[in-house]
C-alpha cells in the first residue's frame, strides 16, 4: 500500500493545497465549471421536460436523448467543442458538461409530471383550474421528488465528469491527476493517487449534499415516492 | 469574474483552431486512407476490451445478482455499494488503479471498466429477477423444481429481458468509457480523439475517432438487442 501512503503524504503537504494550481485553485475551478454546467442544463432541460410531461407526449424523444448522450464519449465532446465557434477556455467545457446534465434532468422532469395521477388531474380540472394553474398548483408540487432526484443525479454526474476537463486543459481537479501522470508514476504516483482521492471525496460530498437537499425539499408524504423512483431509474433505457 | 474571460492554464494554442481554413477539415478520406492500419488497430483494441469487459461483467454480475435475490438482506448493501461506486469518477478510479497495476498496461483500464459495467448488470439482473411474478415461482415449486432447477428453468429465463437490458446499457457506456483510458495510452479510439487534439487540433483524426466510437456503440447495442430477441422467442410471440 505504499502508493496509497504516497498519496496521503502528498495531501499532507500544505503547499500542494495553497500553491497556484494547487488543490484549492483546482477545486474552485472544478466547482465553478460544474455550477455553470448544471445551471445551463437546468435552464434547457427543466422547461422542456416539464412541458413534455405536462402534455404527456414525447416520451420517445426523451429516451432517444438519453441514449444518444450515453453513446457519445465525453472526451469526444470535450475535444470537439473547443474547435468550433465556441473557442477555447471554460465555455466549451461548460457546454460539454451541460449536455451530459440534460438527460437526467429531462427524464426525471418528464417522468415526474407524467406520473401525476390522472384522477388528481381530473379532479383539479373539475375544480375549474386552467392548464397553467393545474401545472403550477398540482403537477409541479407533486413532481418535486422527481425534479430533486434529477437535479441530484445531474449534479453528481457533472461534478464527476468535470474531472475530464483536464484532457483539454480545462482546469478542475482532474488537472492534478494528469499532471501526476505527466511526471511519471515513480515521481507523480503520490500526486495521481491524491488527485484521485480528492475527486472521489468531492463526488461523494456532492452526492451527500444533494441527497440532503432532496430530502428537505420533498414534502413528507411524498418521500417514499422519491425512493421508489430511484430504484426504477436504470432499466428504462 | 465572468467565465468568458478565463484562459486555459497551459500555453495558448499556436494555430487558430476555429477558422484555420480548408487545411484542417472535419473529415478527410485522405486521413482515413493514410492511417487505416492505425485506425483499425485502435478499433480492434476498442472492440476487444469492450467485449472482454462485458463478458467478465456478465460472468461475475449474474451470480452476485442471484445471491442478492436469494439472500434478501444482501440486496440493500449490494445496491448501495453499487451506487457509491458509480459516483466515483472514472478518471479518479483510473488514477487509483493505474499506479498499482502498471501505468502503461491495459489492465487498470479493464478493471475500471469491469467495475462500472458490473454495477449496471447487477442492478438490471436483480430488477429482472425480482420482477418474476410470485405465482410463477409458486407454480414452479409446485411442479417439483428445486432451488437451482427453478432458477435455471424459470427465473433466469424470465429475467433475461432485464439482463439483456443491463448488458446493452453496460456495453454502450463501456464503449464511451474506454476513451478515458487514453490518459495512459490505452483508450482505443480515445487515443485517436486525444491524439488529434494533441496533434495541433487535427480535426479529421478527432472526428474519425468519435464517429467510430458512436457507431460501435450503436452496432453493439443493436447486436445485443437482436441476441435478446433470439433468446426470448416467447416475448416476440406475445408481442405480435
Amino acid at each position: 500500500m505504499s502508493y496509497f501512503q504516497d498519496g496521503i503524504t502528498w495531501l499532507n503537504d500544505p503547499l500542494n493545497w495553497t500553491n497556484p494550481g494547487g488543490l484549492f485553485d483546482r477545486l474552485r475551478e472544478h466547482l465553478v465549471i460544474s455550477f455553470w454546467a448544471v445551471l445551463i442544463g437546468c435552464v434547457i432541460a427543466l422547461p422542456l421536460g416539464i412541458w413534455l410531461g405536462h402534455r404527456g407526449k414525447g416520451g420517445g424523444f426523451v429516451i432517444t436523448v438519453a441514449n444518444l448522450t450515453r453513446a457519445v464519449p465525453t472526451l469526444a465532446l470535450l475535444t470537439i467543442l473547443p474547435l468550433t465557434a465556441l473557442g477555447f477556455g471554460k465555455l466549451p467545457v461548460i457546454v460539454a458538461l451541460a449536455v451530459f446534465a440534460v438527460p437526467p434532468l429531462l427524464a426525471n422532469a418528464y417522468t415526474g409530471l407524467q406520473s401525476v395521477d390522472p384522477e388528481t388531474k381530473d379532479a383539479a380540472k373539475g375544480m375549474g383550474l386552467s392548464g397553467g394553474q393545474l401545472l403550477r398548483r398540482v403537477e409541479l408540487p407533486l413532481s418535486v421528488p422527481y425534479l430533486a432526484a434529477g437535479l441530484r443525479t445531474a449534479a453528481v454526474q457533472v461534478v464527476a465528469t468535470a474531472t475530464l476537463a483536464t484532457f483539454v486543459n480545462g482546469g478542475g481537479l482532474g488537472q492534478i491527476i494528469t499532471a501526476g501522470f505527466g511526471l511519471g508514476i515513480s515521481v507523480g504516483g503520490g500526486q495521481i493517487v491524491a488527485g484521485g482521492i480528492a475527486v472521489v471525496v468531492l463526488a461523494l460530498l456532492v452526492e451527500g449534499l444533494f441527497a440532503i437537499v432532496e430530502r428537505l425539499v420533498t414534502p413528507r408524504p411524498l418521500r417514499s415516492v422519491g425512493r421508489r423512483k430511484v430504484a426504477a431509474t436504470d432499466p428504462t433505457g | 469574474m465572468s467565465f468568458l474571460s478565463w484562459a486555459p492554464a497551459g500555453a495558448p494554442p499556436l494555430a487558430a483552431p476555429a477558422d484555420d481554413g480548408p487545411g484542417n477539415p472535419w473529415f478527410s478520406w485522405q486521413y482515413v486512407r493514410d492511417n487505416s492500419d492505425i485506425i483499425l488497430d485502435k478499433l480492434g483494441f476498442h472492440v476487444g476490451i469492450t467485449i472482454e469487459t462485458v463478458i467478465i461483467a456478465l460472468v461475475v454480475a449474474v451470480p452476485l445478482a442471484v445471491l442478492a435475490y436469494w439472500i434478501k438482506p444482501l440486496t440493500g448493501p449490494i445496491l448501495a455499494l453499487s451506487g457509491i461506486l458509480y459516483t466515483i469518477p472514472s478518471l479518479a478510479l483510473l488514477a487509483l488503479l493505474a499506479p498499482l497495476l502498471g501505468a502503461t498496461s491495459r489492465v487498470p483500464v479493464l478493471i475500471a471498466l469491469v467495475l462500472y459495467a458490473l454495477l449496471i448488470v447487477i442492478r438490471n439482473a436483480l430488477t429482472g429477477l425480482t420482477q418474476v411474478p410470485g405465482e410463477v415461482r409458486d407454480a414452479a415449486a409446485g411442479m417439483g423444481y428445486g432451488r437451482f432447477g427453478r432458477l435455471w428453468r424459470v427465473e433466469l429465463p424470465l429475467a433475461l429481458p432485464g439482463i439483456v437490458t443491463g448488458l446493452r446499457l453496460a456495453t454502450v457506456s463501456t464503449v464511451a468509457l474506454v476513451t478515458i483510458g487514453s490518459i495512459i495510452g490505452n483508450g482505443g479510439l480515445g487515443d485517436l480523439i486525444l491524439g488529434g487534439f494533441a496533434n495541433n487540433f487535427y480535426k479529421a483524426e478527432i472526428l474519425t475517432g468519435t464517429v467510430l466510437c458512436v457507431a460501435l456503440a450503436l452496432v453493439l447495442d443493436l447486436a445485443l438487442a437482436g441476441l435478446g430477441r433470439l433468446l426470448t422467442p416467447w416475448g416476440r410471440r406475445r408481442a405480435s
